[in-house]
């Protein structure tokens, strides 16, 4: 494995920043915000807010990535969770309704540690079961409708707003801090980056690497319950056949965009959240382009690629030679 | 600078800096053919640059090099290997689940129409293979074979792509004696049939086994070379070291026999079927127990026992008196023991972690993630065992990858001695690191021992292990066949154990 | 519903059941089989219970047979079918090949087979009486004509919120609403994305196009592929301050009942509807087919309704929230 001096993501902060601008580029507009019915409204704020549920997402994934493993079924627990709160949202107090769907996001989670941890199935198998079984579920759940609610408080979590920043932009937020304090408050983090670099090693340190399996892959799971939740209250019901679908995929590459290498091992959790937001300027901004939708995947491709080579340290050695030699001449 | 017809391979002015840091100033190497050579110096001292210059995996700043009089400069490892330079690494380049034939002809399979001839292949397979003197089926995985027939296999690999100069890298750090004399058997042979190998080894034992000459590196630079006949030990070990290794580690120094103080550990009929047979074993404090044996012997698995790294299935332990059972290296850690496992890349170094993040992962490990030390508490505990054990560099927040070999071992030993262990185990704390870092390393080992920890180390180093073990026990086949204690300890007692031969072999 | 011909074809079928099998007495019913794709979605589940309840009505002994997705399931379902000697075979297939061997048994067997909702490959043509399906060009014309009806001569701009890339109901629900809005010059659309036929891909398409098109103001009508997609349009219309409904006019199609709802709210205006009941005219068409052999037209079209405010949604609503949507 490459060994890296700790990374301070100038290459994620650029690729982000580049993005937002070619955004203004095609949509002057972009960066303009303004208030509207005591929430900040605007292309960048959209940015924010439609980049949760994948950032929600990434915040576990980072975790279960730095840990050698991959969690493909967090697409689908989100439509179980979402299939979940709507179908109780109105028949059921708000701290009930949650207390079900992160529930039932720490169950998944559960399931896929103990598949991966204990039964030592390869974690891309251990969570495909769910992956597939879990849109399933979902669907049982929601007995293949939408299933739409009126509940204005758990409405609240989609399209709310707290001190005019949309709720699901302060969710993510506090999931962010949370997941940060749970990680670098405490010796998790360290205990993550040494199994993920080497599993061996850190078992015969005395490192519960079993525990802490379970645990990251629970995080993921609660992660994607609140993705769940945010994305069914956002559209004021559950669709289980649609919602998170693929999602799963653009969290790993937040997650791989925020260079976290699936690998393992040294992580870094805000990175990951940036890579999810460059995912979403970039697919806000092919939006607001106006280019015909059969580009859009070309486009999104592209760009990956792009960011992805921006990050590659041959590239970037070869960019810094050219650097050099067209420094050089007069 | 000779110039006979004789002279195989010749590297001039060779030298390669990485950012200004000079790792090769200006090194001349001539190898002759049929020459055994030796290619040594401490870990830093350039030998793997030289080789990664010399086969086109790094690019030279400067420097001239002529095969046969012919000049070349390949600029990958493949086209040295078809300009008939060929390298083996310490850890083999192959692929260990493909078939041996299959790994002897990667790329160059028999083909007919395009379909590759397995048979044919097996066959060929056989006939080189029977050229070493071995006879193994060829169509098993090459992981299924020891390390040493494994790199005998690459060896072969590298010969039969028509090398003419083979470089072998530390090929006996993981073979025991019998292997290595199975290689030096095939080295000698492929030397009279003219090749020129440039072998890189820190045993200088087998460097006066096998080598004509010498060439030392120090610090970069040429620190000279010649006929092993010419550089008696004592020089050589000077021109490596720029100095004269200390006395210390070749004497037995006189010690107070400690074998009246209240035992830390006990094990009976401790074992596990299938990897060691029940042995008993006792641990006191300020006693070194040494496990001497051929690699496969059963040491490494006796030691892992005793941490709980494998569960015994038979035995009783008892630690201070009391029994337990010791299921998982956590358990073992709360009864205060330390591990550091003899395969110190793939069981001890997280590599991209920086050195003092693997110098307190045991100790967090065992306060638990919801105790964690804080930044400064680490900082502290990193400056001071880097402080004492002169960890080079004393950067904290290197990543310990970067570290040479006898650097990360020492990080181990600070993992393990930041948890203030009661019981220290050492498998082969030596291996593979450079001379000056022995010396260090076995200091440290007597020193501890005086501060009343309890040390069991295994070590090949048999003249290493005669100088600080207050008993050593010799295994054989996965068991525990002999005991010596104070005054019997010596490297011909332990030799005549081990190669005992058993009551049933011919 | 032509209840002379019911009763007639009920009698005969009865008659010919009762000679042909010597069944019971009470036999005056036919049998009918239908393999049933699955319950993918709302409008799907929906037709399965338009289709019970209209057999029901027809006194019709219905047998649906869930494939869950798969045409091996199908495949099973028919075989069942022909074994229990059905009087015809209903079949909603999940692909477009691959029934020629199961279809020629039915034949053999004289058993007719009628498809719904979806065609197959033209080579089958021969091996099925008739496919009743909707016509998704029509659907998406009838909306246009709608918005051109509608807007009158005044300048409108349109954004259209496009089903799934590569999706024949998304290429030919664009293709009839630009042939529907072919003659207004008036009448354009400015922007057009995918939503994936999904309600939260609507809402951030549609959030994009407020911004794009300046807080909404240049925009004076959404055309969505479906109605999920207009729901979740509708509901970052109401974010953006904007008022559905009468700032910006809305059709779509499917007519799901969600829709109706936000019609009887004033938030939405037109819909089309993709009718469930393609049994219907299917049921009616075998009972003259086994009555009296009128060979039915190998296409049935089922209409392509529109519904505005106008047409009391609120009641439609309330029809239909239980078919299962």
């Amino acid at each position: 494995m490459a060994l890296r001096l700790p990374r301070i993501g100038t290459s994620q902060v650029a690729a982000l920043v580049l993005i937002l601008a070619a955004n203004w580029m095609v949509s002057p507009q972009f960066f303009d915000i303004r208030m509207q019915d005591g929430r900040l409204f605007g292309s960048l704020i959209d940015v924010l807010n439609r980049g949760a549920p994948v950032a929600l997402l990434s915040l576990g994934m980072v975790l279960v990535i730095a840990m050698r493993g991959i969690d493909l079924s967090v697409g689908a627990v989100m439509a179980i969770c979402g299939a979940i709160a709507a179908s109780l949202a109105d028949s059921h107090s708000l701290p009930v309704v949650l207390a079900a769907a992160l529930g039932a996001g720490l169950a998944c989670g559960l399931w896929n540690g103990l598949l991966v941890a204990v039964l030592g199935i390869q974690p891309i198998v251990a969570t495909l079961i769910l992956m597939v079984a879990g849109r399933g579920i979902a669907q049982l759940i929601t007995e293949g409708r939408i299933v739409t609610f009126t509940s204005p408080e758990l409405a609240f979590l989609g399209s709310g707003s707290v001190l005019g920043l949309p709720t699901p932009v302060v969710l993510t937020l506090g999931m962010l801090a949370l997941t940060l304090l749970v990680v670098r408050g405490t010796a998790l983090g360290l205990m993550i980056e040494a199994t993920g670099g080497n599993p061996r090693a850190s078992a015969l340190a005395g490192v519960g690497t079993r525990v802490i399996t379970v645990a990251v892959y629970m995080w993921s799971g609660l992660c994607a319950a609140l993705a769940g939740i945010v994305a069914a209250a956002d559209i004021l019901g559950a669709d289980a056949n649609n919602a998170g679908l693929w999602l799963e995929l653009d969290a790993i590459l937040a997650v791989v965009i925020g260079g976290t290498s699936l690998f393992g091992g040294r992580f870094s959790v805000i990175l990951a959240v940036v890579g999810a937001l460059i995912i979403q300027a970039m697919n806000t901004g092919i939006l607001l382009s106006g280019f015909p939708p059969e580009t859009n995947l070309v486009v999104k491709a592209l760009v990956v690629l792009a960011v992805l080579l921006a990050q590659s340290p041959r590239l970037g050695g070869f960019l810094a030679g050219l650097g050099v030699l067209f420094g050089r001449r007069p | 600078m000779p110039n006979d017809d004789s002279i195989l391979l010749s590297l001039t002015g060779f030298s390669k800096a990485f950012a200004g840091f000079v790792a090769l100033d200006h090194v001349d190497f001539t190898l002759r053919r049929g020459e055994i050579h030796a290619l040594l110096g401490e870990n830093g001292a350039g030998k793997s640059t030289l080789i990664k210059t010399m086969t086109g995996v790094v690019a030279r700043d400067a420097g001239t090099m002529r095969l046969d009089g012919v000049e070349i400069a390949p600029r990958s490892a493949a086209e040295a290997t078809r300009m008939g330079i060929a390298t083996v690494y310490q850890e083999v380049n192959l692929a260990p689940n493909l078939s041996v034939a299959q790994n002897l002809f990667l790329g160059r399979q028999p083909t007919r129409l395009g379909l590759v001839r397995e048979r044919e292949m097996r066959r060929r397979a056989e006939d080189l293979l029977a050229g070493f003197g071995l006879s193994i089926d060829v169509a098993a995985p090459l992981e299924s074979y020891s390390v040493a027939i494994q790199h005998i296999v690459a060896i072969a690999r590298a010969v039969d792509q028509s090398a003419r100069v083979l470089i072998l890298d530390e090929p006996t750090a993981s073979l025991d004696a019998h292997e290595v004399e199975v290689l030096f058997g095939v080295m000698r042979q492929l030397a009279a049939r003219g090749i020129g190998i440039v072998f890189v080894t820190h045993f200088l034992d087998q460097v006066y086994a096998i080598c004509d000459r010498i060439t030392v590196l120090r610090n970069g630079r040429l620190a000279g070379s010649a006929p092993v006949a010419e550089l008696p030990r004592l020089d050589l070990v000077r021109m490596m070291l720029g100095r004269e290794l200390s006395a210390a580690t070749a004497q037995r120094p006189p010690r107070a026999p400690a074998t009246d103080a209240a035992p830390l550990a006990a094990f009976e009929s401790f074992g596990k079927a299938g990897t060691v047979a029940p042995f008993d074993l006792t641990l006191r404090p300020g006693h070194v127990v040494g496990l001497a044996g051929l690699l496969g012997s059963g040491r490494t698995e006796t030691v892992r026992l005793v941490f709980g790294a494998d569960r015994a299935d038979c035995g009783r332990a008892e630690v201070g008196g009391q029994a337990v059972v010791i299921a998982s290296p956590r358990e073992a850690m709360r009864l205060g023991f330390g591990y550091c496992p003899e395969e110190r890349k793939t069981e001890g170094i997280v590599a991209e972690l920086t050195v003092r993040e693997n110098i307190v992962l045991a100790l967090q490990a065992r306060r638990g993630a919801m105790h964690p030390l804080s930044r400064r508490e680490q900082d502290e505990i990193a400056a001071k065992f880097i402080r004492l054990l002169d960890i080079r560099p004393p950067d904290p927040e290197r990543p310990i990858g970067l570290l040479s070999g006898g650097n990360q071992q020492k990080a181990l030993l600070a993992r393990w001695l930041a948890t203030a262990p009661r019981l220290l185990i050492l498998d082969e704390p030596t291996r593979g690191i450079d001379v000056g870092a022995h010396a260090e390393i076995i200091g440290l080992i007597r020193d501890l021992c005086a501060e009343g920890m309890a040390l069991l180390v295994v070590s090949s180093e048999l003249e290493e292990i005669v100088t600080y073990a207050d008993e050593v026990i010799v295994l054989r086949d996965r068991a525990h066949v002999a005991q010596l204690t104070g005054e019997a300890i010596s490297v011909p007692a332990i030799l005549a154990a081990i190669a005992e031969a058993p009551a049933d072999a011919a | 519903m032509n209840f002379k011909t019911l009763l007639l074809a009920t009698a005969l079928s009865g008659v010919a059941a009762g000679a042909l099998l010597s069944a019971p007495a009470q036999a005056a019913e036919l049998t009918i089989g239908f393999s049933q794709i699955g319950s993918e979605s709302g409008w799907r589940a929906a037709e399965t219970t338009v289709s019970k309840s209209e057999a029901k009505k027809r006194n019709i002994n219905f047998k649906i047979a869930d494939a869950q997705q798969k045409q091996e399931n199908q495949i099973k379902a028919i075989r069942s079918f022909i074994a229990q000697g059905v009087d015809a075979i209903f079949l909603a297939p999940v692909v477009a090949t691959g029934w020629d061997a199961v279809l020629k048994e039915a034949k053999e067997a004289q058993i007719p087979v009628v498809l719904l909702d979806r065609d197959i490959d033209p080579s089958g043509k021969e091996l099925y009486l008739t496919a009743v399906t909707s016509d998704s060009v029509a659907e998406g014309k009838v909306a246009g004509q709608w918005l051109v009806k509608t807007v009158g001569s005044k300048p409108c701009n349109v954004v259209e919120l496009q089903g799934t890339v590569g999706a024949s109901v998304a290429t030919n629900r664009k293709k009839g609403f630009e042939d529907g809005i072919a003659g207004a010059s008036n009448v354009k659309i400015v922007r057009s994305q995918t939503g994936d036929f999904t309600r939260a891909k609507g809402k951030e398409v549609m959030e994009s196009f407020i911004k794009a098109e300046g807080g909404g103001k240049n925009i004076c009508a959404v055309y969505a592929h479906n109605d999920d997609m207009m729901v979740g349009a509708i509901q970052a219309m109401k974010e953006a301050g904007l008022k559905p409904g009468t700032d910006v006019l809305t059709v779509s199609i499917d007519a799901v009942p969600d829709i109706f709802k936000a019609m009887a709210a004033g938030e939405a205006n037109a819909t089309v509807e993709l009718t469930p009941n393609m049994a219907g005219p299917a049921f009616d068409a075998i009972i003259a087919y086994k009555a009296k052999g009128t060979v039915p037209p190998k296409w049935i079209q089922t209409e392509s309704k529109l519904y505005t405010q106008a047409d009391n949604p609120k009641a439609i609503y309330e029809s239909k929230k239980d078919l299962g949507y």
